[in-house]
């Protein structure tokens, strides 16, 4: 059996006297496919943003493809990382971001090939072939030389998920990527994360509300709430036959809001 | 018969007087090239202080900060009068001897620059987090995210006021005819003292002044619509 890509373990976080995260544990293997669900403050765009070194942690460990994220090895003690070993992991992990954060005076295909060239050396005509790669797969690249304020909120998260693949992480982490997006503009980004999860074998992280797309797209589903994972397993499992009490009444709300499970 | 027309002592009065006129201008058109002169470099020195400056504001490093927090008030508690004063008659004591038109352009532009400095502090500051997170995402050093992502979206946010800096500046720049430098202000001084007229000398630099803000407008106007560009979804 493979080691886990991303291994979490008792982390903790607070804003102030408020502790988000409490003794947060899990684990991911290579290439699954992992749905977040929960209430909303329930932690699961903290934890993405941890994952990303967006947000410290107070305590505990995490452990990716290997290696100690917050922490380096040094002579067999634990230090806490400095910006050239966080450099070196994010190298890693790839992340999508809900309202996009597109650079908008950049072009798109500047967008995409801004990040392989300067983290990575990649000389411009290279970065370009591979972004023309990336853009015809979200069906874009026909937009390259737009600029993003041109472009409709799913175009604009298509483009920044071409944006994170440019740089091949191992690890991709979405938050809520459609929930800024016109309904009818769902679909289009849902179909290109199909997708990426049939072609690819990334480890892909989804925190969502599309109770449907989880259940279709993820081979593991937790259940968030108040910093802890209360539930998890298979989406069947969980969508259909939840344990919790906490699960059955988060899924009666969702369902009476309108979400199709 | 007919008679030859003659020049009337009043005739050739007015024209000696117009030839002086001409003389005149040209003393202050040559004193308008100096204030430009004067313009463009304090400019181009206010701008490098106010990136430093501005930019040294918003350092992680403590001591960095501090530099630029301490220039900053320093050249903005001071008046420009004092500081142009130490450039020209107090650094020579200290080894430094500055022509009119350097010591000039050293105050004119550390003077300006520490006002634009927070300018390029605010608007860097003004840049979204996201922004920053974007760059954190995609694993660029902190100079590759401000060189690429945050300063050139802070540089449409700092514009405008940078023209109002420079329009300052063009303006202070008039400091100078107290160390005798022949700028426009001092020409204009020169010309009503020789001819005794008020109103010509100082009508003509109320124009010239005007004329050369209104180009500093128009100028940073283009710039910013130029930057703008795509931006709002026009196409480029
Ligand atoms: N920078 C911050 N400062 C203070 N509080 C924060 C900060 N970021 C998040 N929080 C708080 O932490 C809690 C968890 O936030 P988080 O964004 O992780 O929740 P979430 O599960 O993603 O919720 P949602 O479904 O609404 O996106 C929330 O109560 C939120 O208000
Ligand atoms: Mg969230």
């Amino acid at each position: 059996m493979p080691a886990p890509i991303i291994k979490v373990d008792a982390i903790s976080k607070s804003f102030g006297t408020f502790k988000v995260l409490d003794g947060l544990s899990m684990q991911v293997m290579p290439g699954e496919k992992l749905a977040l669900i929960g209430p909303s403050g329930s932690g699961k765009t903290t934890i993405l943003r941890i994952l990303m070194t967006l947000e410290k942690i107070d305590g505990g460990h995490i452990q990716v493809d290997g290696e100690q994220l917050y922490h380096m090895e040094r002579n067999g003690q634990l230090l806490p990382a400095d910006e050239r070993h966080l450099a070196r992991m994010r190298q890693k992990i790839g992340m999508v971001f809900q309202l996009f954060n597109l650079f908008p005076h950049k072009c798109v295909m500047d967008n995409v090939t801004l990040a392989p060239m300067l983290t990575k050396g990649v000389a411009r005509a290279a970065a370009e072939k591979r972004a023309m790669e990336l853009l015809d797969m979200v069906g874009l690249a026909d937009k390259a030389k737009a600029m993003p304020a041109q472009l409709s909120g799913g175009q604009k998260q298509r483009v920044a998920i071409a944006r994170a693949l440019a740089l091949s992480p191992k690890i991709m982490l979405f938050d809520e990527v459609t929930s800024a997006l016109d309904p009818e503009l769902v679909e289009e980004v849902l179909n290109v994360m199909r997708k990426l999860a049939a072609e690819t074998d990334m480890t892909m992280l989804l925190v969502t509300h599309e109770m449907g797309f989880a259940h279709d797209f993820a081979d593991r589903v937790l259940f968030f709430d108040r910093g802890r994972i209360v539930e998890e397993g298979k989406p069947d499992e969980i969508f259909r036959h939840p344990k919790q009490e906490r699960t059955q009444s988060f899924l009666k709300k969702i369902i009476a809001a309108g979400h199709r499970v | 018969m007919s008679r030859l027309p003659r020049t009337t002592a009043n005739d050739r009065k007015s024209y000696t007087q117009m030839t002086q006129w001409s003389g005149y201008l040209g003393l202050i058109l040559q004193g308008a090239l100096v204030t430009i002169e004067l313009t463009l470099m304090g400019s181009v020195l206010a701008l490098i202080m106010a990136f430093l400056a501005g930019m040294g504001r918003v350092s992680r490093f403590f001591v960095v900060r501090a530099i630029a927090t301490a220039y900053i008030e320093f050249f903005r508690g001071t008046s420009i009068f004092v500081q142009l004063f130490w450039a020209y008659f107090v650094l020579p004591f200290a080894g430094l001897s500055l022509t009119p038109l350097q010591a000039g352009v050293l105050a004119l532009g550390l003077n300006v620059g520490a006002y634009a400095a927070e300018v390029v502090r605010g608007a860097i500051l003004s840049v979204g987090r996201e922004q920053y997170e974007a760059c954190t995402a995609l694993n660029l050093g902190r100079w590759q995210g401000m060189r690429h992502v945050i300063l050139p979206q802070a540089l449409l946010v700092m514009l405008p006021t940078f023209g109002n800096n420079a329009i300052e500046l063009l303006k202070a720049t008039s400091v100078v005819s107290l160390i005798s430098l022949a700028d426009l202000t001092f020409q204009a001084q020169v010309v009503r003292s020789q001819t005794g007229s008020t109103l010509m000398p100082f009508l003509s630099v109320l124009i010239i002044y005007f004329a050369l803000a209104l180009i500093i407008s128009w100028g940073v106007r283009t710039l910013e619509r130029r930057m703008a560009r795509g931006l709002d979804g026009v196409r480029i």
